[in-house]
């Protein structure tokens, strides 16, 4: 499988470490809600099909990731930094950039 | 359906084997059933034989959507042990190891099982203390146990490095010698002839496409074959989990699902007469009955439903088993294959009633589920003929990570690639 990092290119996916699934909210850090933090903690939607998933490209630039991937082929759809992502959701959410 | 017996054998032998019968009949699914067990692997058989067994309840249907044995019971590297650290763990497992003990002779069917041992190797102090510290436990818990120091390794598998010089050392290791390997078609064969003999009805070739439903309460299935009504749908089918319960409505779990590699090499003279596995990194291997050593590693470490892994792992594996057995580098390798794990978010598996009312729930065997199919079969069909757990089993929740009382062997929290 090679992952092509937005910044070293096409690269083995044996430089990279896998972080997890990235279609989980984090709750409000303020958030006494036990019920949300448990199921951001243990639950998942574990997709067949294209799959949201966090990468580091920790032998290589060490970008954080955000990489679209199909759990059923392997194929990769889109790669990009984990950081453009998160400017997008504070945007959104109309807090400063 | 006779008994299988040296009589029957010898009939056979001498009427050229042309008077076996199937192990067990093709019947057309009936438009009602007590319970319905989605999931045609060995978990699924093993719970239809005990619901028949133990708990008298033979309107039972099987569902597979392939064939009897193709799923992960035929894609495991068939090891048996019970050498677990937690209470509720080492508990289970034993529960299942005696049932192993006696399953060839319970089922009438010679499942293969060997107790030729299991042998964890410790390369450093703290995984010396480590394994010794578990072995105790299993102790406490009537289970047996043996450290083994290098000089005694050496003599129980020959041709592995025990030298200064090998890339991992070995301090020493953790043995038990009831724990061993089954032959895994046979299990799936045996439990499903069992089952079939006291009536269950095998529907092979039977993919579930949905659940009927009457409000929250699920009341059977819809399936290639036509829908199929039931007081009691129980869902067993290990690394299709996610995809089952979604049809159910069910679309959040603790449960990711995993590729997990493993190989046969060529068939060699007889070389080693136990399971090792390498504690500096992560290698299991036996050799089977037809000479191949079987062996694997850790899955691939990223969610995935394809039955195939990618090569870093390979590599990883082989290298592994370079290091421990040196003059096994020049083995040619026969196959490979990947099985899907439903891998749990502590490490441990999930029996249950629910989460639906009339839905009845067994997952998250991570890769540890063929040792425990005897004792996942009979806790399940507790659970579903008293809708209530077997005390061995009943830690085994899914609310358990909503209450804080996760069952998490190595402490690695909810990181399913870790467990």
């Amino acid at each position: 499988m090679l992952i092509t990092c937005p910044c070293c290119g096409p690269r083995d996916v044996s430089e990279f470490t896998y972080q997890g699934d990235a279609n989980r909210t984090r709750p409000d850090p303020a958030s006494t809600d036990q019920a949300a933090w448990n199921a951001y903690v243990y639950d998942r939607v574990n997709t067949a099909g294209a799959h949201r998933e966090y990468w580091q490209h920790s032998g290589g630039c060490r970008s954080h990731l955000i990489v679209v991937r199909s759990t059923l082929t392997h194929r990769i759809d889109s790669v990009r930094f984990a950081r453009d992502a998160a400017d997008g959701a504070r945007r959104r959410s109309g807090g400063a950039a | 359906m006779r008994e299988y017996s040296a009589l029957a054998l010898l009939k056979n032998a001498f009427s050229g084997n042309r008077d076996w019968k199937p192990a067990w009949r093709k019947p057309d699914p009936k438009p009602h059933y007590d319970v319905v067990i989605v999931g045609g692997g060995g978990h699924g058989l093993a719970t239809a034989y005990y619901l028949a067994s133990e708990h008298g309840i033979t309107n039972v249907a099987v569902m597979e959507k392939g064939w009897l044995g193709g799923g992960n019971v035929g894609r495991n590297t068939t090891i048996v042990r019970s050498n677990y650290l937690l209470p509720a763990n080492t508990g289970f497992y034993e529960h299942s190891m005696k049932l192993w003990e006696n399953l060839s002779h319970e089922l009438n069917y010679n499942v293969m099982f060997s107790q030729r041992g299991i042998l964890n190797l410790a390369h450093t102090p703290g995984q010396a203390d480590d394994y010794i510290r578990r072995g105790n436990a299993m102790r406490h818990e009537g289970i047996d146990a043996v450290w083994m120091n290098p000089a005694e390794i050496a003599r129980k598998v020959p041709g592995l490095d025990v030298s200064a010089k090998a890339r991992f050392p070995i301090v020493g290791g953790l043995m038990q010698p009831r724990a061993g390997t089954a032959r895994h078609d046979a299990v799936a064969w045996g439990y499903a002839r069992a089952a079939d003999r006291r009536g269950v009805d095998m529907l092979e070739n039977c993919e579930v496409t949905g659940f009927l439903r009457d409000g929250d309460r699920i009341t059977g299935v819809m399936t290639t074959r036509g829908e199929i009504r039931a007081r009691k749908v129980a869902v067993a089918v290990a690394g299709s989990t996610g995809r089952v319960m979604k049809l159910a409505g069910i679309d959040r779990l603790p449960i990711e699902s995993h590729v997990l590699q493993a190989f046969v090499s060529e068939s060699l003279k007889p070389a080693i007469d136990t399971v090792v596995t390498f504690g500096g990194g992560h290698l299991y291997v036996s050799q089977s009955d037809k000479g191949g050593l079987v062996f694997g590693g850790d899955i691939d470490g990223y969610n995935s439903y394809a039955q195939r892994g990618n090569l870093p792992v390979v590599e990883e594996v082989m290298s592994e088993m370079a290091a421990l057995f040196p003059g096994w580098a020049g083995v040619r390798l026969l196959r490979s294959w990947g099985g899907i794990m439903d891998m749990s978010m502590d490490g441990s598996p999930i029996i249950t009633a629910g989460p639906l009312p009339g839905l009845y729930l067994n997952t998250g065997w991570c890769y540890g589920g063929f040792k425990a199919t005897p004792a996942s079969g009979s806790c399940f069909a507790h659970t579903i003929a008293r809708d209530a757990p077997h005390p061995l089993n009943a830690a085994f929740t899914l609310e358990r990570f909503h209450r804080g009382a996760v069952i998490d062997e190595k402490g690695q929290g909810a990181t399913p690639r870790l467990h």
